[in-house]
């Protein structure tokens, strides 16, 4: 894909984050989308491509009352909305639409018109997966972290750090759902959830969502807000199954994605003003900075315990206090992705000063997919 | 039944073989008869070069413990937490999930990298799991 022929010109999130008990899931993305279509001058008519994940574009685009002419219903997990923006600048630039609205909500806390997730006894997770005790995120994300930890010599401190870190940014973020401070030893005493993860090492759950309007650069211009364009982009997935990744010491989702996102762009890492790798879970911080190129997986624990991320470091990293202290919804990249646009914007709470060039990176399921999106202000 | 359950599996034409091993006290896996590759889980072709000629053998029901959580909570339906969720690595090379049984479930007795034997736990007259326990000698 080319660079910067693709412009954010709409971004915002639902006018509440948290507990929302007074809406259902469909009505959270549409707070969203009405958010965003305000937040870009718009109106719904003027939009002719759609993307959203879980609730199908059907679903949506009947709801909110629109006729899209380009549809994309990519749900991969939390990264989904890295593809769908990455597919959006694809069929723009090829002409297919013009104006594209990507929604994300979930009812994740309250659980209101959002339908419960089922793995069939007769799937492959359902057959070697399921019987063996795996319940939920919690008890499947952090099960390569002991490998990794053990390769890599990355301690347990080192990821308490990340938390106790990602609180600092979250401490500047007034719509941050955890803004205390923390030590690691809050975080390595907090309740055990999943050896050797405990409670502030875990995404929060909560209600949510967020919406992008993306269109072509030579329009963008002539939109209300500052034109974010995209510079590079990047998408794999590798199994359902995390039993059944190639490898613990890194991921084959995020080595394919996240490079891929560099060379396109035409960057190197020294480039990148501000960082954002979606953590569910500590240890992905550390996959991201690793797979990503960054640095050596080795030095990625220290990197982050030195201080390197958090506020006044070298490479800002999660600033709006991630999905362990912002907010998690259950697919966590749509918030990611708005934080980048807001650094780009300059607008952000805890804003990176002359930020040019954020890097979002995202994950959905358990390592099973990933997109990295490279977004920059400058054209 | 007043307790909950653990999930239990429900084989497809493609994975009967595995089921109908583990039934039999056998660890069932698939090699390629044109490139040698040994993976898991069941399909009848090679994953890495897409051969149809494929062969299921018995694995030496040997591996070693390549990583694993302690879950805690949430618990599955079925299990007393703590309880350890671990990934098997076998000789033959693939790797599975299992939980590994007589061994405490702590940090302490879960050694990563220790060898591990399979043994066999039948759910019902259909289903018997692959699980894992400390190799002896």
């Amino acid at each position: 894909m080319r660079r910067n022929q693709v412009a954010v010109v709409g971004a915002a999130e639902t006018t509440e984050l948290g507990v929302i008990p007074n809406m259902s899931q469909i009505q959270l993305h549409a707070d969203a989308a009405l958010n965003a279509i305000a937040d870009a001058g718009l109106k719904l008519s003027d939009i002719d491509g759609f993307a959203t994940a879980v609730e199908t574009p059907q679903q949506m685009a009947h709801y909110l009352g629109i006729t899209p002419t380009w549809v994309d219903g990519t749900s991969v997990g939390g990264c989904s909305f890295m593809l769908h923006v990455r597919h959006a600048a694809a069929a723009i630039e090829a002409g297919l639409c013009k104006t594209v609205l990507i929604t994300h909500a979930e009812s994740g806390k309250s659980m209101i018109g959002k339908q419960p997730r089922f793995t069939a006894p007769d799937s492959l997770n359902g057959q070697f997966e399921s019987p063996f005790g795996v319940y939920g995120p919690p008890s499947m994300f952090p099960i390569p972290v002991l490998r990794f930890m053990k390769t890599h010599g990355i301690t347990h401190e080192q990821l308490a750090m990340v938390a106790v870190v990602q609180r600092e940014w979250a401490a500047k973020n007034p719509r941050a759902t955890m803004k205390d401070p923390i030590t690691v030893a809050d975080v390595l005493n907090s309740r055990m959830i999943a050896y050797p993860f405990r409670l502030l090492q875990c995404c929060l759950v909560t209600d949510g969502g967020g919406a992008l309007i993306l269109t072509s650069a030579d329009r963008a211009k002539d939109f209300p807000q500052k034109p974010v364009y995209i510079l590079g982009t990047g998408e794999s997935v590798e199994t359902p199954m995390v039993s059944q990744m190639k490898t613990f010491d890194s991921s084959r989702a995020f080595r394919v994605a996240g490079p891929l996102a560099f060379k396109e762009a035409g960057i190197a890492h020294k480039d990148v003003d501000h960082l954002m790798i979606y953590d569910a879970f500590a240890h992905l911080p550390l996959y991201g900075l690793g797979d990503l190129g960054f640095m050596p997986h080795e030095e990625t624990g220290k990197f982050i315990a030195d201080g390197n991320t958090r506020p006044g470091g070298k490479l800002p990293l999660n600033t709006n206090g991630g999905g362990l202290s912002y907010m998690h919804s259950g697919m966590y990249g749509m918030y990611a992705l708005q934080e980048s646009v807001r650094q780009m914007r300059g607008i952000a709470p805890a804003q990176v000063p002359n930020a040019k060039i954020s890097v979002c990176h995202g994950v959905g399921g358990m390592f099973a997919a990933s997109g990295t999106i490279i977004f920059t202000n400058e054209k | 039944m007043a307790e909950p359950a653990r999930a239990k599996p429900k084989a497809t034409p493609e994975t009967q073989h595995f089921w109908d091993g583990t039934k039999a006290g056998e660890l069932r896996l698939q090699r390629c008869d044109a490139c040698a590759n040994v993976y898991f889980p069941p399909r009848p072709f090679c994953p890495s070069c897409a051969s149809r000629k494929v062969s299921i053998f018995k694995a030496s029901g040997k591996g070693k413990l390549y990583s694993y959580v302690i879950n805690h909570r949430p618990a599955a339906p079925g299990f007393t937490p703590p309880y350890a969720i671990a990934i098997v690595e076998l000789d033959e090379g693939p790797r599975m999930m299992s939980n590994i049984i007589d061994c405490p479930q702590t940090p302490e007795a879960l050694e990563l990298d220790m060898p591990l034997e399979v043994a066999f736990e039948a759910l019902d007259d259909k289903i018997t799991l692959p699980l894992f326990r400390p190799a002896k000698g």
